[in-house]
């Protein structure tokens, strides 16, 4: 069925084309200053992609700094619950820094050095993006400037003092939204003005072309160890793969090495906030229009004047209007399916899974969660799924016990 | 040929330099913009750069985000904006009028019925700053079609072969940024900025406007004897922010300063 979409020499792994696009999705939408830069990271990066000594060097700090393989752990008590399919988790959370961020930081920081700039920036929502950029900073001697929106360094701040502990200059953004867009406008500008010795480590798979492509390529590690662990563990193939969807990072990283095994439904779960209805959202791919931000085209929340809306989710990480350029295409061509989960639902599986299994996820894989554990009742026992638990729910605490009206700290 | 070039030609003609002066629509408010147009034509501007206000204007300064601000709290939208290009065009059918602004309202709005509707307003030119070439085409056939003239920009980390490129899709003129960073930054280097314009000038025959850090005559004057013309945004943006409160201090504000860079522009080629 998807294969009748593409052309004769495509596949679903191909993408994006030469220029940067995935079907109608992605290009290089970007003022003129940054042109040259992107020429010379894409140039960068398809030298370094197939290089065995930058491939053994990050191999080599996927292992012994970040801690991978994570596992991949059936998570029985929750299977119970749930009623059906078996829930498998990829730990994801275990990475040091938390999260799955710290995948792309890693390869990024190592293309950085062999571009030959001594600085790198990034923006973060949520804090995680922002952490693991200051980390591999630390780890490679790099200086780090990280972009945060004001509202989000309310809402996680003990992020924003992690990073200042790991030798970040952490810069309020105070236009617009206060919030990740307004972070990544400022970190262009940033780039604009100091491209010759700074690399942008954009952290998930949006932006322009080459960033959905190389922010993939270094997260499908998820989706490579995912698919092996799983035929090992278990055999054969999951039934369903399934991951929460900001700009889509990690949900792509698990997603890209089964895309071609069509028997494996990929799901993606979006943020909708106070529910879809109320336009109280974060989810372009359920209620958004195709439109053009942050360098490429895709899915945005907008309104009829094609001015950005301003979004809402109680997870700082999935609060953005736009989504990798990947996830519209393969939205479209119907490969994978995407559906959003409220904070309310979110916030349920948060609990659900410290009460069940131990384990503190993030708000943000907590949506993830919440649809897996529906999904999973639909299916049979014998069935499968996969879920990216992309990071682990400490950031969280303050906002879960501000909800339960308990004082900390 | 239309309103753009032979405006351009006859300052050429003349042996003077254009002046391009940058406002954002409806900044400090919707009421304001047209009579600030009529007062910058008044003192010497003889092209209008309008700003159509985004919500993530991406490539300004602080000085221009905070204008993109004040217009949208008035819901200023592209379609506003060309309502008032169409009441400017009222009282003043000879000076062109280029919109400057980011890809997305104009996608939502589609692009033919952008370019009908822009070209019934009296729109003459068209800068997307987040529109390389590259992506551009079919916004250049519906451009075309309405005669409104795409206009690209060049940059200092612009290789000589891409410059080919973006000189060959540009109509009316091109436009150099002048600095490395965004809108309104400081410390404009005007020999190296000459020498590059020089560089660029020799491989194109389209005429060569210079904007970014572009500030009062003293800036303007050494710029303009390289260039073909100047654009000055972000000083007169600051004399919005700062006289909001007084419609009639910021007219005399805006005179007096669009005034003294003419003044300046005019002497150095005397």
């Amino acid at each position: 069925m998807v294969s009748k979409q593409l052309g004769t020499n495509e596949t679903l792994t191909s993408f994006p084309d030469q220029s940067g696009h995935f079907g109608p999705y992605g290009g290089r939408f970007v003022s003129e200053t940054l042109m040259a830069a992107l020429d010379e990271l894409t140039l960068a990066y398809d030298g370094l992609k197939t290089d065995s000594a930058f491939l053994a060097e990050l191999g080599s700090d996927l292992e012994h700094y970040v801690g991978r393989a994570s596992p991949l752990y059936l998570a029985q008590r929750l299977t119970d619950h749930a009623g059906g399919a078996k829930i498998w988790l990829k730990r994801e959370d275990l990475n040091h820094t938390g999260a799955h961020k710290i995948n792309n930081c890693i390869g990024q920081a190592l293309l950085a050095r062999h571009m030959g700039k001594p600085r790198i920036i990034a923006e973060t929502g949520a804090g995680q993006h922002g952490v693991a950029s200051a980390t591999v900073a630390a780890r490679f001697g790099l200086k780090c400037t990280v972009y945060m929106g004001s509202e989000d360094i309310q809402r996680q701040s003990l992020n924003v003092y992690r990073m200042k502990l790991l030798g970040a200059e952490v810069v309020p953004v105070t236009s617009g939204s206060r919030t990740l867009k307004d972070a990544l406008n400022e970190a262009m500008r940033d780039w604009v003005t100091n491209v010759d010795d700074t690399h942008y480590i954009i952290g998930t798979v949006a932006g322009p072309h080459p960033y959905p492509m190389i922010v993939r390529d270094l997260q499908s590690v998820i989706g490579r160890e995912a698919r092996a662990q799983f035929a090992r563990q278990h055999g054969g193939l999951p039934d369903a793969v399934m991951a929460c969807v900001g700009g889509g990072s990690n949900a792509m990283g698990i997603f890209y090495p089964f895309l071609e095994d069509e028997t494996v439904r990929l799901i993606g779960v979006e943020a909708a906030g106070d529910g879809i209805m109320t336009g109280r959202h974060a989810a372009p791919l359920t209620d958004g229009i195709v439109g053009v931000l942050h360098g490429n085209r895709t899915y945005l929340m907008q309104d009829q004047a094609g001015l950005i809306s301003e979004t809402h989710s109680v997870s700082a990480g999935l609060d953005y209007p736009g989504v990798g350029p990947e996830h519209a295409w393969l939205k479209d061509i119907e490969r994978a399916e995407y559906v959003a989960v409220t904070d309310e639902e979110a916030l349920g599986a948060f609990r659900q899974l410290n009460l069940l299994e131990g384990i503190l996820p993030a708000l943000e894989s907590s949506h993830a969660l919440a649809h897996a554990v529906e999904f999973a009742g639909t299916l049979r026992k014998d069935q499968n799924i996969i879920v990216n638990l992309s990071g682990r729910g400490d950031k969280d605490i303050p906002t879960m016990a501000k909800i339960d009206g308990i004082s900390i700290g | 040929m239309g309103r753009l070039t032979s405006t351009i030609d006859a300052v050429q003609a003349s042996a003077q330099k254009s002046l391009v002066a940058y406002i954002v629509a409806g900044d400090p408010h919707p009421d304001q913009t047209v009579d600030l147009m009529h007062a910058l034509v008044a003192e010497g501007v003889d092209i209008i750069e309008l700003g159509v206000p985004f919500t993530d204007p991406e490539a300004e300064g602080p000085v221009i985000q905070l204008a993109h601000e004040r217009a949208l709290v008035h819901q200023v939208t592209l379609t506003s904006v060309l309502a008032m290009v169409s009441t400017f065009r009222l009282e003043d059918a000879k000076t062109p009028v280029v919109l400057m602004g980011y890809l997305n309202p104009i996608e939502a709005m589609g692009y033919e019925a952008f370019a009908e509707q822009a070209s019934l307003s009296g729109v003459d030119g068209l800068i997307t700053v987040n529109l390389p070439p590259e992506e551009a085409g079919p916004l250049a056939i519906a451009l075309q079609d309405k005669k409104i003239d795409p206009i690209y920009l060049l940059a200092p980390t612009t290789t000589d072969a891409r410059a080919a490129a973006v000189c060959q899709a540009s109509r009316g003129f091109v436009y150099y940024v002048s600095l490395k960073g965004t809108t309104g930054s400081g410390g404009l280097d005007i020999k190296a900025v000459c020498e590059r314009v020089a560089h660029l000038k020799a491989q194109t025959t389209l005429p060569l406007f210079v904007g970014f850090g572009i500030k009062d005559g003293a800036t303007a004057a050494p710029i303009a004897a390289v260039a073909d013309g100047v654009v000055v945004g972000s000083a007169i943006v600051t004399l919005m922010g700062e006289n909001q409160a007084s419609p009639q201090a910021l007219k005399l504000e805006v005179s007096e300063l669009v005034r003294d860079i003419r003044t300046a522009l005019n002497a150095s080629n005397a």
